[in-house]
């Protein structure tokens, strides 16, 4: 129901998917509160690290389809030659082939060499189908890899990066960043390929046309390179503000949508705008910067073109007037020197997708290159088949903040089986021990350990087929009821699911629902009442059938009687198992062996609930005032 | 902007006509003291190309970024507006789609495709125009191809705009898993059901691997026969002009600059096809905006505003239901709360009591009966009257990345930090005064994260400080612990004996706070009464709220 979050921990400086997403506020604007930043500022050591890890990624991503890569560099470099001998036959017709018909020789030169255009003409369409066909699957194949990866990886990650990184971010590396590749793949890579190439082959071309001719128009070469080395630089540092601009919209966007019913019932439209604008006009001034050096480096290299065939039209009819080149060198001349020109602009269009994907993947790289901060144990341990649950927590500390200790050192032994209760006041830390218990977080100090092994040296896998936890939040997926409560097992069938929800007496609402249990749960389960999603996350947890069940704040938004039906069937669910419950509702606890009363993550009451009850304690009072509320 | 642009293309097809002077006067008529003039003239019209090219984007980049980002703030504004009906039914990727890849689609379009769109078409219609009059039996052939080249573009168009559709709405779909694989994070980390989610990414992203691959191919396709038709025609030009020449009916000259012309609109040919394939998208993209700019919102603001509301609240035979077609949730509720008093709503699990609640500062509108606030239907009051004048605390308290004393203060951004510091008394949250930054610390997803009570204990505080004629507390004590509600309750009840209250209800302690109780069953109310009353008399609320002693032995 709720979501119980913990704070960042201080950023450590070595994180380059943090570090350089964190966010930036407006001091000016205080009432968006403080909170632990670390500034956006890149160091020319990042921006370069940076650099290398994405082109290391790209390296990963590309290997497995080396061969590929080859065969369509080969495809293309076809293409191109036949696309290049076009505007040379040309020329050749009109100096080889006219002179012999203007003699009256026939013109069966005309017609090899138009035979000759027409079959470059189909093979350059018939290499550039293929081109296309097959770059587009590659780029496609090679996205979906992408996709996969970076998804798989955030999953991997701990709760505490995702506490620092936001959903929101999380979100937009996942689709706008993902978006920007694909886009690049889908224009820009043909683009940039036919460019290089044609780059080459028309300066070899200019060249044995005529050297002198040919050196003129080489001239412009390392102009344009400058030009592009300019832009290159100028659009990678927008490019990955606009990155970083584009995040920030989304996160706010999630933010305002998933709290809508917040948002209208406390009329924060106004806010909420205002806050929007701002991350939106950064995003606008990002984007109309890469416009303008657009604005810049466009018109510069079809300049750069202009004067080239300008200064090659005014010394090659010098030349041909005194008969040093012939007209049709010269017209072929001007030909390649528009081929080349003409499309370099719309090309440097695509390199623009390019420098903006390779900002993007600079951002996945990043998350890629976190680790878990709770990571996988190097040589994991080989835990009994079936797990017993006896779970121990050996002077275990554990803090969010610095010097803010939680559980400043926790002895508990849970044997196995045992159902442990644990109260105490809120804040006191008992979703934090269930957390440690799951392991979301590693302690600072001492250890968690079930069955005689540390967690730390268990396989996520292992550890969570054993220990299954009901969060303070009862999040529900998209999909129908049953979708949501075979969540606990996926392999289950439907009668295991229709036995799950009688057991914890969520069948007759279900049924009751207009499409039972396949009735659409809608957005995060806004189809269901409050005490209904938490029956329907209940149900999903009893599926998983595991040997330790935490459950955290289960029942709070039951009524009465649903929840003395669970509390029943907890009696038979936690026989066998062992269990640590959470609870304010005393009625949930008075089911455990066992309750601990908790107070700034200290124990101070351990005992079975008939006894505590009557000892006259902290347990004891907090009886009464339970029965009392009851009345 | 087009001016510019129509200028430009002006200019840049005067160029291959001075390189025709050029070889036709000084190279082949020997004319040597005409190559300098025209080498500036060209010169001189290059430059100017460039320049109005520049200007152009100069001045398009402004006006691009500016639409994408009006665009985009007009949608979230609409966003915000659109009543909570819609925001259950849409998607939330869907939505996120739209503001994201959409909206930059379009941006595209704009900045890039549209102009070349109307430079390319122009250039093509002005050189087969001069083409024709160059030398009119080739500037036929010309024409001839382009019939091809139409009809193919039509077809294309339609079939591309279906499914580059298909292609944004998986997309859409695609977020939505992303999106909920973020938010429900923890939850697939309890379970350890990484490979359960993987794989249902998994299918999402295959599907639009198809998707994408299919439109790949066709946009293969049509692009390939956009480079074939012109390089055909080139042959046959290239055929029967060297054929006139020989004929001698026209000049080598006119050969040439023939067929450079022609092979200059080779690239605006070959580039129609990846613009049109834009064109497409951004024409999807537009319609995805569309139908959320145009969804009309079901509930809207009325004329009259609340002056000093007294917080007489009445249900007058209202009913509701959440769409036409289903059953009623609630029906025939009637109730009348006079100024000041509190109800308590008791009811089972499902029963609808949320949904009562949120009638009143319409966050659904009823479908039958109506609500009135001091003898104003809510319809008919201004939204932000009607909304300040009542506060919820929800049963899933929400707050917003910011200061906790802006989460607080929401419903009231003047009170003073004596008014926040009583809040935060009565709602027993005074923690928030030893955060690291006392109030200002930043709270919510992006800020620091509190425990699941203190969360909800602020979630009260903001509902009490905006000291609201209607205060709705829905289940806002389930988090806390028996000590922390029973102070809070003891609190809660000076604030509530000043204005009117809806309070529910699970426990007797709760239900205490109200001087009436009303136990909603099967979609209505059936008794209402004290507490003492109910109890003593009605069998269903005792079984809701008695002890649970003689319930679990019974
Ligand atoms: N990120 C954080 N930074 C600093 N303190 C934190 C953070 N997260 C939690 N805490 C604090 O740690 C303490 C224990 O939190 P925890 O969530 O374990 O409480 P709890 O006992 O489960 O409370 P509740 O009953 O309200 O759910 C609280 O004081 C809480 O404010
Ligand atoms: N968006 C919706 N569309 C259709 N039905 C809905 C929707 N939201 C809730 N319902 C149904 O309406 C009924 C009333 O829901 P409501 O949330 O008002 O219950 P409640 O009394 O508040 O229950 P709880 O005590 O569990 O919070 C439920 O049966 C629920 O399934
Ligand atoms: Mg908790
Ligand atoms: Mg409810």
């Amino acid at each position: 129901m709720t979501t119980t979050q913990q704070t960042p921990p201080p950023p450590s400086d070595d994180e380059p998917g943090s570090r350089h997403d964190a966010q930036v506020i407006d001091r000016e604007e205080s009432w968006r509160g403080y909170a632990e930043e670390s500034d956006d500022e890149l160091s020319r050591a990042t921006t370069l690290r940076l650099k290398a890890q994405s082109r290391k990624l790209l390296g990963e991503l590309l290997r497995p389809y080396k061969k590929m890569i080859w065969l369509l560099v080969a495809i293309v470099v076809v293409e191109n030659a036949a696309r290049l001998a076009v505007p040379y036959l040309v020329h050749l017709g009109i100096d080889k082939g006219i002179p012999p018909i203007l003699a009256g020789e026939g013109n069966q030169t005309l017609i090899t060499v138009v035979v000759a255009v027409l079959a470059s003409a189909l093979i350059q369409a018939f290499a550039r189908q293929l081109f296309l066909m097959r770059a587009g699957r590659l780029g496609q194949t090679i996205l979906l890899g992408l996709r996969r990866r970076v998804f798989d990886h955030f999953q991997r990650l701990s709760p505490s990066f995702h506490d620092r990184y936001t959903s929101g971010r999380v979100i937009s590396r996942l689709t706008s960043d993902v978006d920007v590749i694909d886009e690049m793949l889908e224009t820009g890579f043909d683009g940039l390929v036919t460019a290089l190439l044609t780059l080459v082959g028309t300066a070899v071309l200019l060249l044995t046309l005529d050297v002198k001719l040919g050196l003129l128009a080489l001239l412009s070469f390392p102009v344009l390179f400058f030009l592009t080395a300019w832009f290159r630089r100028r659009s990678q540092l927008v490019y990955r503000r606009s990155r970083e601009a584009v995040a920030l919209v989304i996160v706010h966007f999630v933010e305002s949508m998933t709290g809508i019913r917040a948002v209208q019932a406390f009329r924060r439209e106004p806010r909420n705008e205002q806050i929007f604008h701002g991350v939106n006009d950064r995003y606008r001034e990002a984007n109309l910067e890469s416009f303008r050096i657009n604005a810049i480096f466009m018109p510069s290299i079809k300049g750069v073109g202009n004067i080239t065939i300008v200064a090659i039209l005014a010394y090659g009819g010098w030349q041909a007037y005194h008969g040093h080149v012939t007209v049709g060198v010269l017209t072929a001349f001007l030909l390649y020197l528009r081929q080349f020109f003409e499309p370099l602009q719309d090309i440097s269009q695509f390199y623009n997708t390019f420098l903006s994907a390779s900002a993007a993947l600079e951002k996945l790289s990043g998350v890629l290159n976190e680790t878990p901060d709770v990571p996988e144990p190097k040589e994991p341990a080989k835990p009994a088949q079936h797990a017993r649950g006896h779970l121990e927590l050996r002077n275990v500390k554990f803090n969010y903040v610095d010097g803010v200790a939680v559980l400043p050192g926790l002895d508990l032994d849970v044997p196995a089986g045992q159902t442990l209760a644990l109260v105490g006041t809120t804040g006191a830390g008992k979703t934090t021990i269930a957390k440690l218990v799951a392991r979301f977080y590693d302690p600072t100090g001492g250890q968690v350990v079930l069955d005689g092994i540390d967690l730390r040296k268990l396989t996520e896998d292992d550890l969570r087929e054993r220990v299954v936890m009901v969060t303070q939040e009862n999040f529900l997926f998209t999909g129908t009821v049953a979708d949501n409560i075979r969540f606990g097992k996926p392999d289950a069938t439907m009668d295991e699911i229709v036995e799950a929800a009688k057991v914890i007496g969520a069948h007759e609402f279900i049924v009751r629902l207009p499409d039972g249990y396949e009735t659409a749960v809608e957005k995060r389960g806004s189809r269901l009442s409050a005490g209904q999603r938490q029956l329907v996350a209940f149900a999903r947890a009893f599926l998983a059938d595991p040997a330790v069940l935490i459950l955290d704040e289960a029942t709070s938004s039951l009524d009465i009687p649903s929840e003395r039906l669970i509390q029943r069937a907890l009696r038979t669910i936690l026989a066998d198992r062992t269990a640590i419950v959470i609870a304010h509702r005393l009625s949930t606890v008075e089911t455990a062996d066992r309750v601990i009363v908790l107070e700034h993550g200290r124990i101070i009451e351990d005992g079975s609930p008939d006894v505590l009850i009557t000892d006259g304690g902290h347990y004891a009072g907090l009886h009464q005032a339970w029965e009392d509320s009851l009345a | 902007m087009f001016s510019t642009a129509i200028l430009g293309v002006g200019v840049s097809l005067s160029v291959p006509l001075v390189t025709r002077a050029i070889i036709d006067g000084p190279v082949t008529r020997r004319e040597l003291d005409l190559l300098v003039p025209l080498a500036f003239l060209a010169l001189g019209l290059s430059i100017s190309e460039v320049l109005l090219v520049w200007m152009r984007r100069w001045a398009q980049s402004r006006a691009v970024s500016d639409l994408e980002a009006t665009l985009r703030h007009d949608l979230y504004v609409r966003l915000q507006s659109l009543p909570m009906e819609f925001h259950n039914r849409w998607q939330s990727g869907q939505l996120l789609s739209r503001v994201t890849v959409d909206l930059s689609t379009i941006r595209r379009f704009m900045g890039f495709g549209l102009l070349f769109l109307v430079i390319n078409i122009l250039q093509l219609v002005v050189v087969t125009i001069l083409l024709l009059r160059l030398y009119w039996p080739l500037g036929v052939v010309v024409l001839i191809a382009a019939v091809p080249i139409i009809v193919v573009s039509l077809k294309f168009e339609k079939k591309y705009l279906a499914i580059s559709r298909r292609v944004q709405d998986q997309q859409g779909d695609l977020a939505t898993r992303i999106e909920e694989s973020a938010l429900g994070f923890r939850v697939i980390k309890a379970f350890g059901r990484r490979e359960h989610v993987k794989k249902q990414f998994d299918d999402g992203a295959v599907k639009l691997y198809g998707t994408s691959v299919e439109k790949v191919r066709l946009a293969s396709r049509f692009w390939t026969f956009l480079e074939v038709i012109p390089n055909l025609t080139l042959v046959i030009v290239l055929l029967l002009g060297a054929l006139a020449v020989g004929r001698e009916s026209i000049t080598l000259g006119t050969l040439v600059a023939f067929i450079t012309l022609m092979l200059s609109l080779i690239w605006p040919v070959e580039s129609l096809g990846t613009i049109l394939a834009m064109a497409q998208e951004a024409m999807t993209s537009a319609d995805r905006i569309s139908e959320i700019l145009d969804t009309k919102s079901s509930i809207e603001s009325g004329p009259e505003q609340l002056v000093n509301p007294r917080g007489h609240l009445r249900f007058e035979n209202v009913s509701f239901r959440f769409s036409p077609e289903s059953a009623d949730v609630l029906h025939d509720i009637n109730l009348d709360l006079a100024p000041g008093t509190t109800l308590a709503l008791v009811g089972a699990t499902g029963s609808g009591k949320t949904t009562l609640t949120a009638l009143v500062p319409r966050l659904y509108d009823v479908t039958g009966g109506r609500i009135t606030i001091d003898g104003h239907d809510v319809r008919d009051l201004d939204l932000k009257s009607l909304r300040s004048a009542v506060a919820s605390a929800f049963d899933d308290p929400t707050l917003f990345s910011m200061s906790v004393r802006e989460n607080i203060t929401l419903g009231r951004p003047d009170a003073t930090d004596a008014d926040v510091q009583q809040a935060l008394e009565i709602a027993q949250a005074t923690f928030a005064n030893d955060l690291p930054w006392g109030l200002d610390t930043r709270v919510g997803e992006q800020g620091m994260s509190l425990s699941g009570g203190q969360r909800q204990r602020l979630a009260l505080a903001r509902a009490v400080l905006a000291k609201p004629a209607v205060l709705v507390l829905d289940d806002t004590l389930s988090a806390l612990d028996v000590h922390t509600e029973a102070l809070v309750e003891e609190a809660l009840r000076n604030v509530l004996s000043a204005t009117t209250g809806i309070v529910v209800a699970h426990r007797a302690s709760t239900v205490m706070l109200a001087d009436q109780v009303a136990l909603l069953e099967g979609g209505t109310i059936t008794h209402v009464g004290t507490h003492a009353e109910l109890l003593a008399t009605v069998p269903a609320y005792r079984q809701l709220l008695a002890a649970e002693e003689e319930e679990v032995h019974a």
